[in-house]
């Protein structure tokens, strides 16, 4: 799960690391009453759950209170654009309003999973404001790491080292231990699974801020970090991730026309892949698991052919443990209540799938059956491209 | 003759009382496994569908000589379950949980560091040696005896395989699902390792997906030391980076664990590499000769 930054940069003030004075406003009046409080030069930044903003027009510079309100005019309710938005941008909702920084040098520093070392590891780099990847690439000598105990947590000596990772003299450098020990503390103890400041900035005057700050978290853990899941901005998902999401059930939206219906994330994967082998385009992963009961089969089934792009569903499951009967159980009621005429491509494997094939070719289903999943595949991408 | 589990191998099943242990344990034990009981805390002294319950692991242990545990605890308290069997010196823990918080995890995989024990998991269906043993959920009648090593991340992609080889009158030597976790107990290269030193696998079938580094890992591993072919799939070729396909492991991260560059290393390795999962069991066969 992401989080906007103004969030972000709440829960890192909480575990003492400093950020810049601001507030968040969702209209220009609000931005100008913010301005107005910090005083002086203010950045005004639009808060989506995406990267390169500044390029998109999406962060402005004001020197007073009028101009934080003309550009939080120009910001909210513009659709920004950037190469992690969908092509047709997302909404800005809201700004984030804070006073502008005397930046004297940009670092980085983060906290995320190495799944290589299955440990938690603590990066610094004295290259701040770039893409970590493309440091990492090209100038890897530029990085420091630690890996940090999951029960010790980080040691001093590491905290020491990363800070020293940052090239901090005096006064800075103990500034940057402790904010390196508190974003730490605040990673391990919110279940992030990446707490990345870029850039970290050394301020003219000698402050270590974060300038910027992305939070994301361990899906996994949710349960048990109410707060955070208070944070969640359905606005930022797309609307049929965040009606499977309801269900339970895993779901992902993509740009193609079969519609794939499957038991399991690897099988649903390796579906995805077979429908573009066999010439066609998939139009969501879907995976609806071993337990599935034919509600959730139904409200699936209305997820996925709700998207007005599908022109065929592949439905492609294989196991022990998922009743074919009860998958067909609720594919028909889906059908029945919404009407629909989609053409379906079965192919089947598992407990009681003769039952399952017999109640879905009697429940009069534009239903056409596959010997497996190649068969299936073509099949389908066919449908789909007559329907076209 | 099989890698992990033998006819020696003793289970006791750790949250038997659910509905998911339950139903499992039963099918484990009409497959042949030894299930001696299970464990759930506070009902020891029961009996749960002919199972003895047991409080703890340490007692299942002394009382029926349990040493493999096979794990349906919810995630919030799976990785103590796991710590728990580690700590009582069960050598193999088998772990079906899915949803085990990351960070839990990391202190699991720093706790077993400890201990002699072999995790396989979480987040997978487990390890079946066909005719035998089945520790875990998958449907048993599609496995059949054979030379063939299956290793995968996946779960019903895996009976997808096993149901190609099996259609092809190809066997398996032992099926083992690793998870699709990103921190799992048991490495493909752990199980490829096995899979070479067992005389009885012949072959090696291997199935990756997105996210992280264990396919190249694997890859580096087969190229200086297994003597054995090795046939790969890797699923999520046509997955967008940055989202979570279903399992917490199969994420392109910063433009990282792509399909294309795992395909790419293990292509290089030497492994027969299938681009459709239609082409699996065939793809075998062939590298096999039959």
């Amino acid at each position: 799960m992401k989080i906007h930054e103004y969030q972000a940069k709440q829960l890192l003030r909480d575990f003492g690391v400093p950020v810049p004075n601001g507030d968040v406003a969702d209209t220009p009046a609000a931005a100008r009453a913010i301005a107005e409080r910090l005083q002086g030069r203010v950045v005004v930044k639009a808060q989506v759950h995406a990267g390169g903003r500044g390029k998109a027009g999406g962060i402005k510079l004001a020197d007073d209170a009028g101009g934080a309100e003309a550009a939080a005019r120009q910001i909210i309710g513009m659709r920004l654009k950037t190469p992690q938005t969908p092509p047709e941008g997302i909404e800005v909702r809201k700004v984030l309003v804070e006073e502008a920084s005397a930046v004297d040098r940009e670092l980085y520093l983060s906290a995320t999973l190495d799944r290589g070392r299955s440990t938690h590891v603590v990066m610094a780099s004295e290259a701040g404001g770039m893409d970590i990847e493309e440091v990492a690439a090209k100038t890897p000598e530029k990085i420091v790491r630690e890996w940090a105990h999951p029960a010790l947590g980080l040691a001093d000596f590491q905290a020491r080292r990363l800070a020293f990772g940052l090239g901090l003299p005096g006064e800075p450098f103990k500034q940057g231990v402790t904010l390196v020990r508190n974003l730490f503390r605040l990673y391990l103890a919110k279940d992030c699974s990446l707490a990345e400041i870029n850039p970290l900035v050394v301020t003219k005057d000698g402050r270590v801020l974060a300038l910027d700050a992305k939070l994301g978290f361990d899906d996994n853990a949710l349960y048990r970090e109410k707060d955070i899941v208070a944070l969640r901005d359905v606005n930022e998902e797309d609307p049929l991730d965040v009606e499977a999401s309801k269900y339970g059930l895993n779901y992902i939206k993509l740009d193609g026309n079969v519609g794939c219906m499957v038991n399991g994330a690897g099988l649903a994967m390796a579906t995805m892949d077979i429908v573009k082998l066999a010439g066609g385009e998939p139009a969501n992963f879907l995976d609806v698991g071993g337990g599935a009961s034919p509600e959730q089969i139904e409200n699936a089934f209305r997820i996925l052919s709700s998207d007005p792009s599908v022109k065929a569903v592949f439905i492609n499951v294989f196991g022990g443990i998922l009743r074919v009967d009860r998958l067909a159980e609720g594919v028909i009621t889906a059908v029945r209540k919404l009407g629909l005429t989609l053409p379906v491509v079965l192919r089947a494997e598992g407990t009681n799938v003769e039952r399952g094939k017999k109640m879905l070719a009697d429940s009069g289903l534009a239903l056409t059956m596959a010997d497996d999943m190649w068969d299936g595949a073509r099949k389908a991408v066919a449908l789909a491209r007559q329907a076209e | 003759m099989s890698i992990l589990v033998d006819k020696a191998t003793r289970v006791v099943v750790q949250g038997i009382t659910g509905r998911e242990g339950a139903f499992h344990a039963a099918r484990c034990r009409e497959y042949g496994t030894t299930v001696v009981g299970g464990v759930t805390p506070g009902k020891g002294g029961t009996i749960h569908d002919d199972f003895p319950v047991w409080n703890t692991v340490a007692d299942a242990v002394r009382a029926a000589g349990a040493n493999c545990a096979l794990i349906f605890v919810p995630p919030a308290g799976a990785a103590d379950a796991i710590m728990e069997a580690a700590g009582s010196g069960v050598p193999l823990i088998v772990c079906i949980t899915e949803g085990i918080p990351i960070g839990d995890m990391v202190r699991v995989k720093h706790f077993l560091g400890g201990t002699q024990s072999r995790l396989i998991g979480p987040n997978c269906p487990g390890v079946i040696t066909p005719d035998h043993t089945k520790i875990g959920i998958m449907p048993g009648h599609i496995h059949r005896a054979g030379p063939i090593g299956v290793v995968s991340r996946s779960g019903t992609l895996t009976y997808e395989v096993v149901g190609q080889l099996t259609a092809r009158g190809l066997g398996q030597s032992t099926c083992v699902g690793i998870g699709g976790d990103p921190v799992n107990g048991t490495s493909f290269v752990d199980v490829l390792k096995l899979f070479n030193e067992d005389a009885e696998t012949r072959g090696i079938m291997m199935i990756g997906e997105i996210g992280g580094t264990a396919e190249e890992e694997a890859a580096a591993f087969i190229k200086a030391r297994v003597d054995k072919p090795v046939v790969g799939f890797i699923c999520g070729q046509t997955a967008p980076p940055g989202r979570r396909m279903g399992h917490a492991g199969a994420i392109i991260a910063g433009g990282k664990g792509t399909a294309a560059e795992k395909m790419a290393a293990l292509e290089a390795a030497g492994v027969t590499m299938v681009k459709s999962p239609a082409d699996m069991g065939a793809t075998v066969a062939r590298v096999m000769g039959r």
